[in-house]
């Protein structure tokens, strides 16, 4: 049998993990919908790998390399502190 | 590191990110949540170094100065932002990450044999499809959350409007209303636009060429304008939801190109995120997502407000503090109104008032009420009311026929009841915090005019309403010092 393509197992991977996404969200309660944005936007900028393999490539690629991991870098750390600031302050009645 | 050891490490990474979402099924579990977020994310970036074997030591030290500059600036906003400006800050990082994955497609394009994604004759057919589209979905997401951020922000502070010559701070001023900005044509403008990124994509992906990729990301960096000039204030908790799923959309693209699988696991997720909040917002608004994309609504502000003129029990915040002294049970419903005026603190102390004089008191929260999913909540939360005395709307809205007073702050059309009762009415079929079953209604409001809907609220002139003019912070304080007198 042939070997299947890296393409098909990261379409594989992506629709599997949309269905967890999906039952994963729906768990959230509602009162944690705001932290459950801030901290979305901060995993999306995970996006900063491909930052990180621009820069070392070199050359123009790299100038927008750093570009990416400096915006990515923003979002990271800004989204994961004013996430950890939110759920600070959400406390049961004493 | 091996790529198949680097591939594993990714997979723990991205399974510290669905910990992260699984964690926010409640507040005590959620800390620990954002925690292994941070763990994802450094994995993520120490495997990604780890794999940069071939790079010049200069290009690490552009990464460290790249990281240390943009994380500072992060980590001072994130500290210093009010709680009250949330949905402009997470507007403006959504953009952020739209705009990094352009970069990182651009990137992509001018050296594919370090993403590893060279084939036979030039970049691979399906490398170039999935940058692409990364690059639009990317490229949306970045002016689309701009103008989204315009909308949220409305008006720079004054030390900085004063420095903004003024022809550059009227066309900021255009661009920041709240209110829709309707082209005419805008459908047609659209589609062409639309289309002609479709061709640019198919061109792109025949040519392989630069230029054509820079078409193609400014085509759609003006679609994400185009997008969402049209929609109003009151829907941003729609938009700024759905550019929360575009972001993830753009980072998954990103994903396929760099055979990442952690990048197409996250975005993912993130992107099944935001489509969930967008359909939660839609559904509490009784709108379709169509109809919110399309924009227009509440541009008029032409309520039907009838001629006849109807009386309004007015009353002071004196009287209102009669009524809750004497009341036994009071829920309080807030909505943006209370985020403008910064009267959380001041509602916290009129909590605190009314818990000490034995009146119970409960919040009840819409899922639209504010600018984003959730926003209430935070708001209350960091006015330090305990979060097991706020309720979402299904659980609280059966206890408005119990309740003694309801007390309305800065909040409108989420409490119209002509969404029940009145079938011409734009709103019609939106679920609503039943308010008008209470002993009596006390709202705080500034004028009579209408909500962002421009829908007249028929609550106003009913006999147990009774109307409270003035702002939300001063008019809450002013029932506390009655209260405690």
């Amino acid at each position: 049998m042939e070997a299947v393509d890296p393409g098909i197992i990261n379409l594989i991977i992506f629709v599997l993990a949309i269905f967890v996404g999906y039952y994963v969200v729906w768990s959230v309660t509602p009162a944690l919908h705001t932290p459950l944005m801030s901290v979305t936007n901060a995993i999306s900028s995970v996006i900063v790998v491909g930052g990180l393999i621009a820069t070392g490539a070199g050359g123009l690629a790299a100038a927008f390399g750093v570009l990416a991991v400096l915006l990515a870098s923003v979002n990271i750390f800004g989204g994961f502190r004013v996430t950890a600031r939110m759920l600070a302050m959400f406390r049961k009645r004493k | 590191m091996s790529a198949n050891l680097a591939a594993l490490g990714y997979l723990v990474g991205a399974v510290c990110f669905i910990l992260a979402l699984r964690g926010l099924s409640h507040p005590t579990s959620a800390r620990t949540g954002n925690l292994y977020g941070m763990v994802g994310m450094g994995l993520a970036v120490v495997i990604t170094l780890s794999l940069l074997s071939g790079a010049s030591l200069w290009s690490f030290l552009l990464i460290v100065i790249a990281v240390a500059a943009g994380g500072t600036v992060g980590f001072m906003i994130a500290e210093r932002i009010q709680m009250t400006a949330m949905p402009q800050l997470v507007a403006a990082f959504h953009s952020l990450v739209g705009l990094a994955a352009v970069f990182v497609a651009a990137a992509a394009l001018l050296r594919p044999e370090a993403f590893g994604i060279l084939g036979a004759g030039g970049i691979k057919l399906v490398s170039l499809l999935e940058m692409g589209l990364g690059t639009i979905v990317g490229a949306v997401t970045f002016t689309g959350s701009v103008i989204a951020w315009g909308k949220l922000q409305a008006r720079f502070p004054k030390h900085i409007e004063e420095r903004i010559p003024e022809p550059v701070l009227n066309v900021f001023r255009l661009f920041m209303r709240s209110a829709p900005i309707l082209l005419p044509a805008r459908h047609a403008i659209n589609i062409a636009v639309g289309a002609t990124i479709l061709l640019l994509l198919l061109l792109f992906m025949a040519t392989e060429n630069g230029f054509v990729f820079f078409l193609l990301a400014l085509f759609s960096f003006a679609l994400g304008v185009l997008l969402i000039i049209p929609i109003g204030g009151a829907d941003m908790p729609v938009v700024i939801s759905m550019l929360n799923s575009y972001s993830g959309w753009a980072a998954a693209g990103i994903g396929f190109t760099l055979n990442n699988p952690m990048l197409i696991i996250t975005g993912a997720l993130v992107g099944s995120s935001g489509a969930i909040l967008s359909y939660i917002m839609c559904k509490a608004m009784n709108r379709s997502f169509v109809s919110v994309i399309l924009g227009g609504f509440g541009e008029t502000g032409t309520a039907q407000t009838g001629a006849e003129e109807r009386t309004v029990k007015q009353g002071a915040p004196e009287d209102a503090a009669f009524l809750m002294d004497n009341a036994q049970k009071v829920i309080i419903v807030p909505g943006y109104g209370m985020a403008v005026a910064q009267a959380q603190h001041a509602v916290r102390e009129l909590f605190d008032a009314l818990v000490g004089r034995g009146v119970e008191v409960k919040f009840a929260i819409h899922p639209v009420a504010g600018r984003m999913p959730g926003h209430m909540n935070v708001l209350l939360a960091e006015a330090n009311i305990p979060y097991d005395v706020v309720f979402e709307l299904e659980d609280i809205n059966n206890e408005f026929q119990t309740a003694d007073v309801a007390y309305v702050i800065g909040a409108n059309d989420i409490t119209n009841p002509a969404a029940k009762e009145d079938s011409s009415s734009p709103i019609y079929g939106m679920p609503v915090l039943d308010v008008d079953k209470a002993r009596a209604v006390v709202f705080v409001k500034r004028s009579l005019a209408p909500g962002y809907a421009g829908i007249d609220n028929p609550l106003f002139y009913r006999d147990n309403t009774m109307m409270v003019f003035g702002d939300a912070k001063k008019v809450t304080e002013e029932i506390v010092r009655a209260l405690e007198a």
